[in-house]
């Protein structure tokens, strides 16, 4: 084009042309003969703003469209259709690949690597898409279940904000020009034996990856690796330390616990083998008659956790107080050489000495586990308490540390900025973390960083400190490329990419492999030859053995043995941890937020709109505090505040948390980020800008003061407060109690009154009908919730969302009432407002034999299926939204507006197949994923046999840590869902509306210990 | 013409033994002339120009509003989940209900040969017309697919597909469609023999030929006369059990579900009761101004006034008698749900506008309306009517919003609270309804020509005879 600009018209051409039009056609003018360019602008530029091309925002109306639809609609436009379906051209396959047949996905193993550990993943994929990620039930960390985190990084995988291209200095820069940069920098580090090469990570377990930095290092003597992850183990590190001398793994067998105390620690939803803790800790909470027993669970924390609403006994404590607590019981348990520091705690009188009688008639089967949050001396407390009580081996199992270089992580930051400062760094290689955005502030990251030559980046985004990098390197998402990892107990799996890299990402392997000089390594290769090295099997073998790894997704036999200790617990090196209880202050306690974690899922649509645990907050951070220091601080939800802590305030709105300790506030990392992508950006307020680097958990001194200004938050289940009189909490969970929504019982009760959540009045209800009850003769589908082994860790909600192609809406459609999500966790409390019982009760459709939607349609888009579902046929839906009114359970969704994003090219990849993506106007709801349930019974169809128990299997039972949801056909009397439905446990909601449920619940049982008056 | 003037209490004797539904010295042809010339030849005044023009103004929000509506979804409006129908079906409810006022006059009053209903059955069947009109938009464009409402007809399919006849919205269908195409009819079929006259009476060519292809040849004669009675009385046969079924079926769609708040068996008298009672407000809000702009009080009495309040005072009486009945029993029923609903409703977030329902509804028009002297009162009775017609509006929402927002599950329970698109379209419909009364009154007779001449002469003979 720029050349035809150039040239001079070429008048042999247009002879040529004119002569072969032989005369019959008008012309312009030369250039029109010519067909220049140059002439075709012109044309445009005759009438240059053609109002009908200028670009304008998506979703904005024109002037033009404006008038269009107002003509059309006063002659009544609804006949017209106003929703676009987009073009797809398809093409069929010619020959088809192997393997793949269009419609059915494949699975594949892998690892999704996070704070370091790993966790092993199953991948579905369709037509070699990865569409949705579970749990691996061959890897020991996961049993078949995920979290929500391994869940939603799907997303992030097709999330059109992660960064496409390297860029070089903020301009599109090309990776071949990288590779000049890193040989030049190879070269000079060579000659000056890596003197100012420094590597920062976040933590590592990957055996490979730190075997590459070894050699590094090996290679460049004077070259530092420093590592830092924002929201790490560095206490449970230095605990470990501080009892042992050395960096010790610890993990815990919660399926041989019948006591268990957890000092802040929120170890069912929060840590590397959370996910395995919650399986064994349900496992021993499984009631099946009234002989069946219970562990029991004693939580003492500050915020009110979803493991502290699981407890039997929960006392809300100050973190700051946590210690001395702790303290207490090692002394009542005849720890030696602890000495009691800081105040009494404020704890009811026969609480400790309850505690420690139930412990120690528990030796050996108790367990007390400590918070990350809480100080090194409590780690090293709660290992000299679990000694002492001989549940060492037993309970507790230490192993050699699973990641691959313990450090103290903040001294590594410090000394790396220590290094900078003195001007000793010359290249900084900065792999996979954002320490710009997380850095404690008075390590003053960002301006120091400045100062080093050469600053290298590689992100999944062009991030905050990828902004202030010489070179960002696109990363190559886990699902993208090779790796490995460790799980919690170090055992190894390989993570298996599932799609060639969608933006020409990188691994950290060859990124480090630049380093040492083989630029074009593959990662495939580096991993496959570092096991190839590691001679766990025979060479001859390797092949196969490696097959078989990928295959199940866990290299067998790399868990870390135990260890012996013979030194055993040197209590007596714990001294106080740095905080003085000083009760009189405020306290602050920093905390990863439970659905975005440290930031790195700020851009994650799905965990943005996910309802936080009990607060049922949405898209944003708060600052947590409880009734009583709202009140005393005349503070509301909303309110903004200023907090000011450590010489440095941050601007937050409060919210008031019933159980939350008093004077301490709560606040959550992972928002206010500055460049996060569309979705994140400026999202809730910065936490981490008054984090400092020597508390960054707990620390005491907070300052908080009023602005005046009000903060509009979001929330999915609106609590409001009625009285304070020491027994209603709020009306919403009072009414769910009147109307029996949620049954509670105690252990000893249910073994009086086994059948103590049935209600006869309701049970009479069912057969009082003229009509004779429809005949279910094949499947009958159901599902049971147990309610005493869920903990409300919203799993299910990703999981659902992830299968069925739920919408993510935005803060202000939340803000209206219109949260897509099929299944919700409501939150109802019980008893006093500033320490009340929460409870969660996991809410799908409940597929009522008598449903009240399919009455009400006006045109059939809701109806029956013979094995008892309701059915949404989107298509016949008009969106009356009468079903919605008429369903009791409210567990309709309904797009008010195009909730689907139908013009991201990206989010096309992400998307289940066998699930419509739902249009404007149309109802939804839970199908019991009946795409799952009719592949199933299609294969045995065609297999000639009855689909088999347990076949099939729904996204949210799937995924659940705790196996609370089991689906079934409760027609066959042997199935697993039928002998729940059978128990004396079992209720429904709202069974006196005679709607029969298909959904329905294990009631919930507590096992207190009889010692302790509540 | 001297009786224009009102008289004192020999006034009053006088109507009574005379006709109390027209002023004095009237005579057929000065009855035809004073209607006609109001189309004809007074021109179009100022007044009209203003009033219309606001009305139009209003009309093209409504055209606004519903752009937008098409183009981005019912997500413009306020409804989520749990209140998953809005402002939209209040609107529906409240309009459909005005227009029951419009066929109870024309229709049932024939049937029941009150003859007072002359010089107001034009109007309030055209009242009864438009408010259908507005209504009938309203649950069209509240569908999330509004493009597909056809659906909701049973029509030949290729796919087989039918409506799904147990739901209420599908008996809304018929009802609503019924109820337009009778109003329709009834209102033409009274209309002939005035276009006719009007036809008669046009100086314009123009004027001339639509009004005469408009009369469908009527030219007066007793056979003419004769079908009129009876297509009149056939079609006052089908209007009037409309004014019962139309309201009914409405009420169906709340009663059929089992949403605590409408599930209850006081709805469809209530209904009723409530559409005349807020139609009839709206028959006085508009014959109000319109007799005192046009000075048409010899026509519209103060005793055709006075007989309107007293139908108000009847059925609001009815209308708090079911406000009763509903509270008693949410608390006999037993019924957890159903009492908290009722609580919910006098003390939750929304009791102002329950109590200000109360207030409309029950206090204001029982406090004033046994007074004779307020029912005599133009200006009060306006006032009293604007007012009902808001109680009668916040009835409909406190049904629909109230009984959504909170209902089984509290963890659901949200609030609704109206967008500007739902104002807008509100305010729009009224502005449609008005757009079309503006050119009603100025192209067709709002009162009946010919049944005025009909009450002239029944009035001189009535004279004659004592």
């Amino acid at each position: 084009m720029s050349e035809r600009n150039h040239n001079p018209l070429d008048l042999v051409q247009i002879r040529a042309k004119l002569d072969s039009d032989a005369g019959q056609r008008f012309w312009r003018g030369l250039e029109e003969l010519a067909g220049t360019q140059n002439c075709a602008d012109s044309l445009d530029h005759e009438f240059p703003r053609d109002p009908a091309k200028e670009p304008r925002e998506p979703g904005a109306l024109s002037r033009r469209d404006v008038l269009k639809l107002m003509s059309a609609s006063a002659a009544f436009a609804g006949l017209t259709a106003c929703t676009k379906l987009p073009t797809e051209k398809i093409v069929p396959y010619v020959t088809p690949p192997e393997e793949i047949i269009p419609g059915k996905p494949l699975y594949y193993a892998s690892t999704m690597p996070f704070g370091g550990f790993g966790a092993g993943v199953v991948v579905e994929s369709h037509m070699g898409r990865p569409t949705k990620i579970e749990g691996n039930p061959d890897h020991p960390a996961s049993l078949g279940a995920a979290d929500l985190f391994a869940q939603a990084s799907v997303l992030t995988l097709y999330d059109p904000d992660r960064s496409k291209v390297v860029i070089s200095s903020g301009r599109i820069g090309s990776w071949s020009d990288f590779l000049a940069v890193a040989d030049q920098a190879r070269q000079k580090h060579l000659a000056n034996k890596g003197a100012g090469l420094r590597i920062l990570t976040e933590t590592i377990s990957s055996p490979t990856l730190a075997d590459q930095l070894r050699t590094v290092l090996a290679q460049f003597p004077m070259a530092k690796w420093h590592q830092y992850e924002p929201c790490g183990r560095d206490t449970v590190r230095e605990g470990a330390r501080l009892a042992f001398g050395e960096y010790v793994n610890t993990y815990y067998r919660l399926d041989r616990a019948d006591v268990i105390l957890s000092l802040d620690a929120n170890f069912l939803c929060y840590g590397p083998g959370a996910v395995r803790y919650a399986r064994d800790f349900s496992d021993r909470r499984r009631i099946t008659g009234p002989d069946s027993t219970m562990n029991r669970l004693y939580v003492v924390e500050s915020m009110l956790t979803s493991t502290g609403a699981t407890a039997d006994h929960r006392l809300r404590l100050r973190s700051s107080a946590v210690e001395a607590l702790a303290r207490s019981v090692a002394i009542g348990l005849g720890v030696q050489g602890i000495a009691l520091v800081g105040a009494r705690p404020n704890v009811p009188a026969d609480w400790i000495p309850a505690l420690l009688r139930d412990l120690q008639a528990h030796r050996g089967a108790s367990l007390v586990i400590a918070g990350e949050q809480q100080p090194p001396a409590v780690h090293g407390l709660a290992h000299a308490i679990n000694d002492a009580l001989g549940n060492v081996g037993k309970t507790v199992v230490y192993t050699a540390p699973v990641e691959a270089a313990p450090c103290d992580q903040m001294q590594s930051l410090r000394d790396l900025v220590a290094d900078i400062e003195a001007g000793h760094v010359e290249t900084l290689v900065i792999l996979g973390s954002n320490p710009l955005y997380t850095a404690p502030p008075d390590l003053d990251f960002g301006s120091k960083l400045l100062k080093v030559p050469l600053r290298i980046h590689l992100g999944l985004y062009d991030n905050e400190t990828a902004q202030y990098c010489h070179w960002h390197i696109p990363e190559a998402h886990y699902l993208e490329s090779w790796g490995d990892a460790r799980a919690y107990d170090g055992t190894a799996s390989i993570i298996q990419p599932l799609i060639a890299p969608l933006y020409d990402g990188k691994s950290a392997h060859e990124l480090v492999a630049l380093l040492l000089g083989h630029s074009g390594a593959l990662p495939h290769d580096i991993v496959r030859d570092y096991w190839l090295g590691q001679k766990l099997v025979k060479e001859e073998a390797f092949e196969a053995a490696w097959e078989s790894w990928l295959e199940k997704g866990v290299i067998p036999g790399t868990a870390f043995p135990p260890k012996p200790l013979n030194s055993g617990v040197a209590a007596a090196h714990i001294s106080p941890g740095a905080q003085p209880n000083n009760s009189g202050s405020l306290e602050i306690g920093f905390r990863p937020d439970p659905s975005i974690w440290d930031g790195r899922f700020a851009n994650n649509g799905w965990l943005q709109e996910l309802p936080k645990p009990f607060t049922k907050l949405t898209w944003d951070n708060v600052a947590l505090v409880s009734p009583r220091t709202a009140e005393r601080q005349k503070l509301a939800n909303e309110d903004v505040v200023e907090l000011r802590y450590a010489g440095r305030s941050v601007r937050a709105p409060v919210f008031v948390m019933p159980g939350h300790a008093d004077d301490s506030v709560t606040v959550h990392l992972g928002f206010g980020r500055r460049r996060a992508g569309a979705i994140g950006t400026g999202v809730g307020f910065d936490a981490y800008a008054i984090r400092p680097s020597n508390t960054p958990w707990i620390g005491t001194g907070l300052e908080i003061s009023k602005t005046g200004e009000r903060y509009h938050l979001v929330t999915t289940q609106v609590h409001h407060a009625i009285r304070q009189d020491g027994h209603e909490v709020e009306e919403e969970s009072v009414t769910a109690e009147k109307r029996g929504l949620m049954r509670v019982a105690t252990l000893a009760e249910f073994r009086q009154n086994p059948s103590f959540a049935a209600d006869p009045e309701e049970e009479k209800s069912r057969d009082l009908t003229l009509y004779p009850n429809y005949p279910y003769n094949g499947y009958a589908w159901g599902i049971s919730i147990d309610l005493n082994s869920c903990i409300g860790c919203n799993a299910c909600v990703i999981a659902c969302q992830s299968e069925n192609n739920i919408s993510v809406v935005g803060k202000t459609e939340v803000d209206a009432a219109r949260d897509m999500q099929w299944l919700r966790v409501d939150t109802y409390y019980h008893g006093d407002l500033d320490d009340p019982s929460a409870y969660n009760e996991v809410v799908m459709c409940m597929q009522c034999e008598n449903a009240p939607c399919e009455l009400v349609c006006p045109v059939g888009a809701t109806v029956h299926s013979p094995e008892g579902l309701n059915e949404m046929i989107y298509n016949r839906c008009v969106g009356t939204r009468y079903c919605s009114n008429n369903c009791p359970y409210k567990v309709r969704r309904f797009n008010f507006k195009l909730y689907s994003d139908w013009t991201t090219p990206s989010l096309y990849g992400l998307r289940n197949p066998n699930v419509t993506v739902r249009s404007r106007g149309v109802m939804e709801k839970c199908t019991y994923c009946i795409q799952r349930i009719n592949a199933k019974k299609i294969q045995a169809e065609l297999e000639d046999r009855q689909v088999r128990d347990g076949e099939i299997v729904t996204a949210c039972q799937q995924t659940c840590p705790t196996q609370a949801i089991v689906f079934g056909n409760i027609n066959d009397p042997n199935s697993r869902v039928a002998k729940l439905k059978g128990q004396s446990r079992d209720y429904s909601l709202l069974l006196d509306l005679n709607t029969r449920p298909r959904t329905t619940y294990l009631a919930k049982l507590r096992n207190p210990n009889p010692e302790i008056k509540e | 013409m001297n009786g224009l003037e009102h008289k004192g209490p020999e006034g009053h004797v006088e109507m009574e033994s005379g006709s109390p539904f027209l002023g004095p010295g009237y005579t057929i042809g000065s009855v035809s002339d004073k209607i006609s010339s109001i189309v004809l030849t007074r021109g179009t005044r100022r007044g009209w120009w203003l009033g219309f023009a606001i009305a139009f103004a209003l009309f093209m929000m409504l055209n606004y509003a519903i752009a937008e509506l098409l183009a981005v979804g019912v997500g413009i409006w306020g409804v989520n989940i749990p209140v998953a129908w809005g402002f939209a079906i209040v609107n529906f409810v409240w309009w459909i209900g005005i227009g029951h006022a419009g066929t109870l006059i024309s229709a049932f009053l024939l049937l029941m040969r009150q003859k007072w209903r002359t010089s107001i059955n034009r109007f309030a069947e055209a009242m009864t017309l438009f408010a259908v009109a507005c209504a009938g938009m309203f649950p069209l464009l509240h569908l999330g697919r509004p493009w597909l409402f056809y659906w909701l007809f049973p029509y030949p399919d290729t796919m087989g597909t039918w409506p799904q006849f147990r739901s209420p919205l599908v008996w809304d269908v018929f009802a609503v469609s019924t109820y337009a195409t009778v109003s329709l009819l009834f209102w033409f079929v009274g209309l002939i023999p005035d276009l006719a006259t009007l036809r008669d009476r046009a100086k314009k060519r123009i004027a001339q030929m639509v009004y005469g292809t408009l009369a469908m040849g009527w030219r007066g004669s007793a056979t003419h006369w004769r079908r009129y009675e009876t297509a009149s009385l056939l079609l006052a046969g089908l209007a009037t059990p409309l004014v019962v079924s139309v309201h009914t079926v409405v009420s169906f769609d709340f009663t059929v579900a089992m949403v605590p708040g409408w599930h209850s068996t006081i709805f469809p008298p209530y209904f009723v009761a409530g559409a005349i009672y807020s139609g009839f407000a709206m028959v006085l809000t508009l014959a109000i101004p319109l007799r005192k702009y046009y000075h048409l009080e010899d026509f519209v009495t103060l005793r055709h006034l006075d007989n309107m309040a007293k139908i108000l005072l009847a059925t609001g009486l009815i209308v708090a008698y079911g406000y009763m009945m509903e509270t008693f029993m949410a608390f006999y029923s037993g019924s957890a749900y159903d009492r908290y609903m009722i609580m919910n409703r006098m003390t939750g977030p929304y009791w102002p506008l329950y109590w200000i329902l109360i207030l409309c509804n029950i206090v204001i028009p029982q406090a004033t309306l046994w007074f004779p002297r307020v029912r005599r009162s133009a200006l009060a009775l306006f006032v009293v009517s604007l007012v009902v017609q808001m109680g009668m509006w916040l009835e409909r929402f406190i049904i629909v919003v109230t009984s959504l927002h909170r209902d089984f599950v509290p963890s659901s329970w949200n609030m609704y609270y109206p967008t500007r698109w739902d104002w807008m379209t509100f305010f729009g419909s009224i502005g449609l309804f008005l757009t079309l009364f503006y050119l009603f009154i100025r192209y067709l007779p709002m009162i009946s020509i010919f049944e005025m001449r009909e009450l002239v002469h029944k009035t001189a003979e009535g004279e004659g005879g004592t």
